[in-house]
């Protein structure tokens, strides 16, 4: 028989069976598809959580002051011992550094913002206006000074609270009041959106002397550093923490992360996330699988007077198993086809529901979906074909 | 030709041993009109079933046309069977979910014959059958003797020397059942060889050799000798 023949055999079989072979399809379609969308899922999660962190910066060094300890509080506390402060001093120290390219303290707090009439509690950072190029962010309007910015009153505003303050757009220039001090509008931030959880766009930034004086503290609440270069990163973060080590009398008191480490990380646990639901889609294609054996079964049992006939007008019992075999690959073929479309729209669905969440499936999830599929139908078309194959035809035309 | 030489079969009912077939000898000549007769459990329609290669003996020699066929591997008598062996059987074995003519085309397609000179030949074949209104029907909107018909065609348009039936008019009534002898008379007449098995002694008498069975023996074999 030749292999067109064959394949046309299997095909108006499974046509004549058009409620079986729908069915059939359909358990293979949804296991693939499962595999697809689940994976498109945790893997649009590792691609959120990496894009969040590539927006605050990259090559980032973050310094924290006190050390970082799963267990109990602050060692040092039980010897009567406090963490000390990571002050201005620290930050320029470590920015003399030959390894860091710009570095920006920070403070945050929250204070009353007033200006034309209008009153609002709003987020505060206190930094440099390096702060600006270390976390990726933008000016609109105004021109903000390294150096002079540090040493005047100025102020920018987020891009929101620029337009609730000062709906007419001429902010720039304007005098606020934050808390006690005023402060000169010198520049307005680019509509950046949430990142991290935090929304530049409803945030002001200050001079960090300004804010120390403002929140009464002589702590730093982080240290940003960028280094020169992504591969120097973990010299320079040695760098700073023997820095600053010695500027405070050789206590290990500050903790000091990469950016890097941390989305590392995040990316290693989020990769397993995927490859577990990926894991536990596969079951559902093993068991579409075994229901492809089963209804392999079944159709062997209800066509043994035709798989006697066969062998009646000279079908080689290789030649029934292949028609069998073919049978289920097919079936498993058309089910990794429809669960590939299946799974892309469903992808597609889930990208347009949730637009920040770039659910876009793994390549290796799509082949790994298709592919198996097609192996678990091959195999579970082996028995039932060889079932067949070894009919006995006398006993096989008997019996209907 | 057909030379059987002291073939046994045996089933195994439980723990008694049924001899279907008791060291047979047969010799069928090219063209024989042969009918096979006896009463049911005489070894018939297994003898029909060892001679068309469907069954094997557990002792004996079978020769067809001078080859030795019993040795041959399953895949080796499949392809015998394919090109010299058409079979009609009782209740007609015709696959429901395929056209009348396709059910024809069936052996043409195990072939590996390629597609036109299939179409051509089933063509020809619903013709010479007188099928070719009912072409396009399944084996459920055919009557029975439709369907005995189209799985005469489908015996054979592989042109096989031997057609072997078992009960062919088995389920039909007596006209058609006649009708249906015609037709296999006809291809006798062809030079095929037709071998019939009966227990219906009206039709069984038809036939130019008539062999009776019992118990797995040959128990009379008689010629008409005027035809």
């Amino acid at each position: 028989m030749r292999a067109q023949d064959t394949l046309l055999f299997a095909v108006k079989t499974l046509r004549s069976y058009p409620t079986r072979s729908m069915l059939i399809m359909l358990a293979m379609a949804l296991g693939v598809a499962a595999v697809i969308v689940l994976t498109a899922l945790g893997d649009g999660a590792r691609r959120y959580v990496i894009n969040q962190f590539s927006s605050i910066g990259t090559n980032l060094i973050i310094v924290l002051p006190g050390r970082a300890e799963t267990a109990g509080g602050f060692p040092g506390a039980a010897l009567g011992q406090t963490p000390r402060d990571l002050t201005l001093d620290d930050a320029r120290w470590v920015g003399r550094l030959p390894q860091v390219r710009r570095y920006a303290p920070l403070n945050v707090g929250v204070a009353e913002l007033s200006a034309a009439g209008v009153l609002r509690e709003v987020t505060v950072l206190g930094s440099s206006a390096e702060i600006l190029p270390i976390r990726h962010m933008r000016l609109v309007q105004g021109n903000i000074i390294a150096g002079i910015f540090e040493n005047s009153a100025q102020i920018i505003l987020g891009d929101k609270l620029a337009q609730d303050f000062f709906p007419d757009g001429n902010a720039l220039g304007q005098r606020v009041r934050l808390g006690d001090r005023r402060f000169l509008v010198a520049g307005i931030l680019a509509m950046q959106g949430e990142s991290m959880g935090f929304n530049s766009d409803e945030i002001v930034i200050i001079p960090v002397q300004h804010a120390q004086a403002l929140f009464n503290t002589h702590s730093l609440f982080r240290l940003m550093v960028e280094a020169r270069h992504r591969s120097e990163i973990e010299a320079t973060k040695a760098a700073i923490h023997e820095t600053i080590v010695r500027r405070h009398n050789g206590e290990d008191d500050v903790t000091v992360i990469t950016q890097d480490a941390v989305l590392a990380t995040f990316d290693r646990i989020l990769h397993a996330l995927t490859l577990g639901v990926a894991g536990i889609a596969i079951i559902s294609l093993l068991v579409a699988g075994i229901l492809v054996m089963n209804v392999m079964l079944v159709a062997v049992s209800q066509r043994t007077g035709e798989i006697g006939l066969l062998k009646a007008i000279g079908t080689p019992a290789l030649t029934i198993r292949l028609v069998f075999l073919t049978e289920a690959i097919l079936l498993s073929v058309a089910g990794a086809i429809l669960g590939f479309a299946l799974g892309q729209a469903g992808s597609l669905l889930l990208r347009i529901a949730y637009p920040q969440l770039p659910a876009w499936p793994p390549i290796w999830a799509n082949f790994a979906g298709i592919a198996v599929a097609i192996l678990v139908g091959t195999l579970a078309g082996l028995l039932p074909a060889a079932r067949a194959a070894r009919l006995d035809p006398v006993q096989a035309l008997n019996k209907r | 030709m057909i030379q059987l030489a002291a073939i046994s079969r045996i089933f195994y009912m439980g723990e008694q041993a049924v001899r279907a077939l008791d060291q047979v000898d047969l010799t069928i000549l090219p063209g024989e009109y042969v009918s096979i007769m006896g009463p049911s459990g005489s070894g018939k329609s297994t003898l029909l079933n060892v001679i068309g290669l469907l069954d094997r003996p557990d002792s004996g020699q079978y020769l067809l046309n001078g080859k030795n066929v019993t040795d041959l591997s399953e895949t080796e008598q499949a392809k015998v069977r394919r090109e010299k062996i058409g079979f009609v059987f009782q209740s007609f074995h015709l696959v429901p979910r395929m056209t009348a003519a396709e059910n024809i085309e069936l052996p043409l397609t195990l072939s590996g014959i390629p597609l036109s000179e299939r179409k051509t030949r089933v063509l020809e074949t619903l013709q010479s059958f007188n099928l070719s209104d009912r072409a396009q029907h399944r084996p459920a909107e055919l009557s029975g003797g439709q369907r005995q018909r189209v799985a005469i065609a489908r015996a054979t348009i592989m042109r096989p020397t031997a057609i072997l039936a078992d009960e062919p008019t088995g389920n039909l009534d007596h006209r058609i059942g006649a009708e249906v002898m015609a037709l296999l008379e006809a291809l006798h007449q062809g030079g095929t060889t037709l071998l019939i098995v009966t227990h219906d002694r009206e039709l069984g008498l038809r036939a130019q050799r008539k062999i009776g069975m019992r118990d797995g023996r040959i128990e009379s074999d008689t010629r008409n000798e005027k035809q």
